[in-house]
């Protein structure tokens, strides 16, 4: 045997390295998730805190305010240049401004610079010099008091005012206070203070809808558009799997026909997901869709009701994409019970229905929910076929609301997937988009691991109540 | 001692009770998996309250023989049998009978211990259960009894609605034959009960299975030559899905009237 008379030190070696190697497998692996999480958290997260605004003179005697982003080299080997966030899109036409080093004479950071979020145009930088409020003028500490009490109010009860702001080069701006979303002065600010602001305007990114074409705002129509449909894939995707997995473990006759199927489904579970989407756009939004419109919404034609994309048709797109997940996850779990709990439970005389109803269907539970789980998994993060059958980039109503009957299946709705695409690639200035977009998808990493929890939760409560093992 | 008659000693042996003592009545029975015999024109008859052995080599066809007696074999639709088993004079393959009826009076304990996957209340409740509602008051006191007969009640007493996968593999056992026993069949089959037990309680098995015998008909598989010489009444010795001796289990043991059963029993040959 040649294998024997290889020198030792090469096998010892081989197996001392295996392990090794197995191990770093798993580091560069945990290592690469890390890096993404921190990345998305850094960049996301970091988007929302109130970082210091400089004042900086040039030597030609301009001024600007901005917050200083990153730095680049000068071509030529001129030194660096930094880029400052400067706001103000309405009157300088671009929120950015870049800034040799070289040619700034002096720098500061004075206190009373305020940064304003608009509805329209954005950002304002600058400074606040009075508010006019019903012919009255206010000026200085006056003036701060009141903005400071009027927007604590909830937007209805503001008082009608106007803002008198000044730019960095000394041009004037009339804001109404109306327009005004935030108003801050990042450069006074404590630390508790700065987290404050920063806690609160996530909870605004989190709670309002977009604003300004997905650039600004928040992001709540899209977490609820997500999280509904995603459960109403569940709803109707685990039935359908469950009982297909219980058919094809327990009832078929095991054949060559049965086996076929089994691998058809496998493979299923490999179709580009975009397939699935022509497919229910074809099927489920003209196919149906069109049929239903014609039978029981005649009156609102040619404008369709159920023959356009929407919440039903994606759920249903989706299940049907999730479906073999579900399926195998659940054919897996039932393969694994013993078939003495099968013969116990028919020996003592349960019916067939009986002993899977009793038996074998509750040991399978924490099988079906893997299966759920991975499912869920997919279906939140899955774009493509929802472009076609009924995502929007903004939804004008919500797909739940108080008016009658309550849960609008027809409706189009927002999706965290495709709002992050949106605002990446479709917006007028990507680059202020771009920490909204790692924000964004931080929220979905963690709404598939949220949603994935409370699925591998309930899996542990339901093994731990009966000590199963399965 | 009850009335035995045997034909022809040197041939298969063709065993009869009078109709009084006989419980279950096995007549030409012949049974294959996929066209492969198992089982070859089996004619046995089983006394009542006693304890009948079915013993032989791995393959022999006992615990095909013991399934055939519960119609396990329905599950599987390769297997194919004629001729007749009667429990108490019916056949249990006539189209009047109702098959769950059957597996109610016929209960069967397996070689690996099945609990279900729930409390040991639960366990025990499950046969009950299946038959309709009854009082809780009513169920309990069944509950306790077959735990009682199971010799299982003092050591689950106070834990009855823990689940039944914390008792040990003995435990597991006597808890699945205190299952079976709750919904008071006629007939209990154990297919090598003690075969996944430690000694201990493989004797406490073994003891169940002699006290039992006044309430019900056991038929036990059993690998195990001791046990079936300790516990059976009588022992059926099957080789190659035939029946090849089959007496009172002192005679079979210790003085059988085939040199192949003696080899068998001896060790001379598997």
């Amino acid at each position: 045997m040649r294998w024997l008379s290889r020198p030792l030190g090469t096998r010892a070696m081989g197996s001392l390295l295996w392990p090794w190697l197995c191990a770093a497998s798993v580091a560069v692996s945990l290592l690469m998730l890390a890096t993404l999480l921190t990345l998305l958290a850094t960049r996301g997260l970091g988007h929302f805190w109130p970082a210091s605004l400089e004042e900086v003179t040039l030597h030609s005697g301009e001024t600007v305010i901005g917050q200083p982003v990153r730095e680049a080299p000068l071509p030529n080997a001129a030194g660096m240049e930094r880029l400052y966030f400067t706001g103000n899109r309405d009157i300088d036409g671009t929120r950015w401004r870049w800034v040799a080093i070289d040619d700034i004479a002096e720098k500061s950071v004075p206190d009373e610079i305020v940064r304003l979020e608009r509805t329209p145009w954005g950002d304002f930088i600058g400074r606040l010099s009075s508010v006019e409020r019903a012919g009255e003028r206010l000026e200085g500490d006056a003036a701060w008091a009141f903005v400071t009490t009027a927007l604590a109010l909830p937007d209805s009860q503001r008082p009608e005012a106007q803002l008198h702001l000044t730019t960095a080069n000394g041009q004037r701006v009339i804001q109404p206070l109306s327009g005004v979303t935030l108003f801050q002065t990042p450069n006074a600010m404590s630390w508790v203070q700065k987290t404050a602001a920063w806690s609160q305007r996530i909870w605004q990114f989190l709670s309002e809808g977009p604003r300004a074409a997905n650039t600004g705002g928040g992001v709540w129509p899209a977490i609820f558009g997500t999280v509904l449909m995603v459960i109403l894939m569940s709803v109707i995707v685990t039935p359908f799997g469950v009982l297909a997995a219980i058919y094809l473990n327990e009832i078929a006759h095991q054949n060559r026909l049965t086996r076929l199927v089994r691998i058809g489904v496998r493979n299923l579970a490999g179709v580009p997901s975009i397939v699935y989407g022509v497919f229910g756009l074809g099927v489920f939004v003209y196919g149906i869709g069109g049929s239903i419109d014609s039978w029981f919404f005649e009156e609102a034609l040619p404008s369709p009701t159920f023959g356009t994309g929407g919440l039903l048709w994606a759920s249903l797109t989706l299940a049907l994409l999730t479906l073999p997940v579900v399926i195998v996850a659940t054919e897996e779990g039932l393969a694994r019970i013993p078939d003495a709990q099968r013969e116990g439970a028919v020996a003592l005389g349960a019916t067939r229905l009986e002993m899977l109803t009793r038996v074998v269907l509750p040991m399978a539970t924490p099988a079906m929910l893997t299966g759920v789980i991975l499912a869920v998994a997919r279906a939140a993060g899955e774009v493509a076929p929802l472009m076609l059958v009924g995502v929007a980039k903004l939804a004008p109503q919500m797909p739940v609301d108080g008016e009658f009957p309550y849960l609008h299946l027809e409706r189009k709705f927002m999706h965290l997937g495709y709002h992050l695409f949106d605002t990446a690639f479709h917006g007028e200035d990507v680059q202020a988009a771009i920490p909204l977009v790692f924000a964004t998808a931080l929220l979905l990493v963690l709404i598939v691991l949220v949603l994935n929890l409370t699925a591998i939760f309930l899996r542990h409560y339901l093994r731990r109540q009966r000590g199963n093992e399965c | 001692m009850l009335a035995l008659s045997s034909a022809n000693p040197t041939q298969a042996p063709v065993t009869r009770f009078s109709a009084e003592t006989c419980c279950l009545s096995i007549n030409q029975f012949h049974l294959a998996y996929a066209g492969k015999t198992a089982l070859r024109d089996l004619t046995l008859d089983v006394p009542r309250h006693r304890v009948t052995a079915f013993i032989g080599p791995s393959g022999c066809g006992k615990s095909t023989l013991l399934r055939a007696i519960n119609r396990l074999h329905d599950l599987n639709e390769s297997v194919t049998h004629h001729g007749q088993i009667q429990l108490e004079g019916q056949d249990i393959h006539a189209s009047q009978m109702n098959v769950t009826e059957l597996r109610r009076r016929v209960g069967m304990v397996f070689q690996t211990p099945n609990p279900f996957p729930m409390s040991i209340y639960e366990n025990v409740a499950f046969g009950l259960r299946l038959q309709g509602r009854m009082p809780k008051r009513k169920r309990d006191d069944i509950i306790e009894w077959a735990l009682t007969s199971a010799a299982l009640w003092d050591e689950v007493k106070d834990r009855l609605h823990r689940s039944a996968w914390q008792l040990s593999g003995g435990q597991q056992q006597r808890l699945v034959i205190a299952r079976t026993l709750a919904v008071q069949p006629d007939v209990l089959l154990l297919d090598e009960p003690a075969s996944a037990l430690d000694p201990i309680s493989t004797l406490k098995i073994e003891e169940l299975i002699r006290n039992l015998k006044s309430q019900l008909t056991l038929v036990l598989v059993t690998h195990n030559m001791q046990q079936a010489a300790r516990v059976s009444d009588y022992t059926a010795f099957l080789q190659q899905g035939e029946l090849v001796e089959y007496g009172p289990t002192d005679q079979v043991f210790t003085n059988p009237r085939l040199q192949r059963t003696e080899n068998y029993i001896t060790g001379r040959m598997t």
